[in-house]
């Protein structure tokens, strides 16, 4: 296994990374104009992030990458996003619904990386935190605004909902690299985030008149770069065209 | 320039003689370099030409987010893709305050947009093109929105209040966009040989359809005459294109690249480029929807529209159960 930091700092650019772009994919086709505006911001705070970690990423290894460098020409094996935030955009219901779930889990695990032991770690997480703060508080208003709207819109958001709750588990799941990471303080175990996860679903979706599964099965493959599924080729394919055919140039 | 072919009352202008006191004072007082605010009185002509004219303006900034939204999952850096959401999310506000600005004349947001999706209003000719490469998100930058900041610039000083504040934040964030689009020409004019000929390709593809943004010569239009008396359009269309020309022959050599137009030439005595006129034909057809991507725009607004419904009507039906449940508690 690579360094455990650089693994950890990957992880949090990806993540930003790969929901940045499918938030980006939203430009000009949104439901209403205000929203047009607010998924722009949304994204422009993911890519802002992502330049912090994986420039930071990049410095930690030492081999004279850049954040553009990790981000544009790393092949699907070498990504570290949870699939979560790879999963298609579908309906807005479904891009809202992803967005809460990860907003939920991004905000705990960066209120605790503020106390990070690595200075950096800490000082990004307190950055992203404002931003993510934010962004929290606008998905669960929409989350419980089209959960108990119309009978449509509530339909849309349970399967949303249904849909994307497999990939849930794979945020709060530890591993060798969270176990290396707490046990240095740089970064808390993820499954130690989950009950305070749960309790704040279970609030959102009881005001959404929404049913969390009752199945607690989750995806893996996404965090450990093992098993992404086949929706990241295609995004890497489009994000990282104009790098890869033009190698040379400056941009 | 975003609006093309405003067509006002076609009657020809009024001298202050021939007006009604009412209308006597209002001209006087945009003759006088006075603002005219919602709630004055104002000739319906006025309100109908503007309604058009800003209407239009809005509709560009939105239909305008589309081309250049195709690149914006295709950027070449992290940093290029921040400056091309943020742009494009300036645009979308600008569509904003000017969906306002319209709003204080009596026409809602949601009757200019029907008459968008239905076809009835138009937006401006130059986003029924293509954009190709990445150099297009320079050639955009540096020519429409230039383009779009010559006509803007002097519309800050329009006698309607809230469209001319609406221009002036506007104008703030167009050159800021002008300036970006400049930057990316520069690196791919400066940057391998594949790079230069796409800033070529760029500028040969936008070149025309650019100048077309002014519309047509209108120096014999009656709208336009009465539209100036109004001060609702500062300048004629062929002040506009040639300041533009002017500006912009400079900064495509300082780039080492060539407009795409034989006849361009320094002439000495009117201190100005002579340049050709773009195909006005083209222009025309494309007004009628028959651009290379008229369909296409059209298509994903609609699309945009009919796949929202259910989100507006939710977050509506939302609301009005959280205002009965808040009137039952009380
Ligand atoms: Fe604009
Ligand atoms: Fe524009
Ligand atoms: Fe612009």
């Amino acid at each position: 296994m690579s360094d455990p930091l650089f693994e950890f700092l990957c992880r949090m650019g990806d993540n930003t990374l790969v929901l940045g772009h499918r938030v980006s994919e939203w430009c000009g086709v949104a439901p209403v104009l205000e929203e047009d505006i607010a998924l722009a911001n949304t994204a422009l705070d993911l890519i802002g992030q992502t330049t912090l970690w994986l420039n930071l990423a990049g410095e930690v290894e030492g081999k004279g990458r850049n954040a553009d460098a990790l981000a544009f020409r790393r092949d699907i094996w070498d990504f570290r996003n949870v699939l979560l935030v790879e999963q298609p955009n579908g309906d807005f219901g479904q891009t809202m619904m992803r967005q809460f779930l990860f907003d939920a889990w991004h905000k705990a695990y960066l209120t605790a990386l503020q106390s990070s032991s690595n200075a950096q770690i800490a000082a990004i997480a307190e950055k992203s935190l404002k931003e993510v703060t934010y962004h929290l508080e606008r998905t669960t208003d929409t989350v419980i605004g089209l959960g108990d709207g119309t009978d449509e819109s509530h339909d849309r958001m349970q399967n949303a909902l249904d849909r994307l709750y497999p990939y849930v588990g794979e945020m709060f799941t530890s591993d060798t690299v969270d176990a290396a990471l707490s046990a240095e303080g740089i970064a808390p175990d993820p499954a130690s985030l989950r009950p305070q996860y749960d309790t704040l679903l279970r609030d959102v979706f009881s005001q959404a008149t929404l049913t969390i599964p009752a199945s607690d099965f989750a995806h893996k493959g996404g965090k450990s770069g093992q098993r992404h599924s086949e929706h990241l080729g295609h995004m890497l394919a489009q994000m990282q065209w104009l790098q890869r055919a033009y190698p040379d140039a400056i941009w | 320039m975003y609006a093309q072919m405003i067509k006002s009352t076609g009657k020809g202008v009024k001298s202050l003689d021939e007006m009604d006191p009412e209308e006597r004072a209002f001209q006087e007082r945009i003759n006088a370099g006075g603002k005219i605010e919602p709630k004055d009185w104002m000739p319906e002509g006025y309100r109908k030409t503007l309604i058009r004219q800003i209407g239009q303006h809005a509709h560009s900034e939105i239909v305008g987010q589309l081309p250049e939204g195709n690149w914006i999952t295709r950027a070449p850096t992290l940093e290029r893709k921040a400056i091309l959401l943020a742009k494009v999310q300036d645009e979308a506000g600008h569509g904003l305050y000017l969906y306002c600005a319209a709003e204080t004349l009596g026409v809602s947001r949601d009757q200019l947009t029907r008459d968008l999706l239905t076809g009835k209003m138009k937006y401006s000719s130059i986003f029924n093109y293509p954009t190709l490469t990445w150099a297009d998100m320079g050639a955009v930058g540096w020519l429409v929105d230039g383009a779009a900041i010559m006509n803007q610039v002097p519309l800050q000083r329009t006698s309607y209040g809230p469209y001319a504040r609406a221009m002036v934040r506007i104008c703030k964030e167009e050159s800021f966009h002008q300036r970006q689009g400049f930057d990316i020409m520069m690196k791919m004019a400066n940057g391998t040989q594949a790079q230069r000929e796409m800033a070529q390709d760029a500028l040969n593809r936008f070149w025309y359809p650019s100048l077309m943004m002014f519309g047509p010569s209108d120096a014999e239009s009656v709208h336009s005459a009465q539209s100036m008396a109004w001060k609702i359009k500062m300048n004629t269309n062929d002040e506009l294109r040639q300041k533009f020309v002017d500006q912009t022959v400079p900064q495509a050599e300082y780039l080492g690249l060539k407009i795409p137009d034989e006849h361009l030439k320094w002439n000495e005595d009117r201190g100005s480029y002579d340049f050709s006129e773009p195909d006005w034909d083209e222009f025309f057809d494309v007004l009628q929807g028959n651009g290379p991507c008229s369909r296409d725009r059209m298509e994903a607004r609609n699309k945009a529209w009919d796949d929202g419904r259910w989100v507006r009507e939710g977050l509506l039906a939302h609301a009005q159960k959280k205002r009965s449940r808040n009137m039952a508690a009380e």
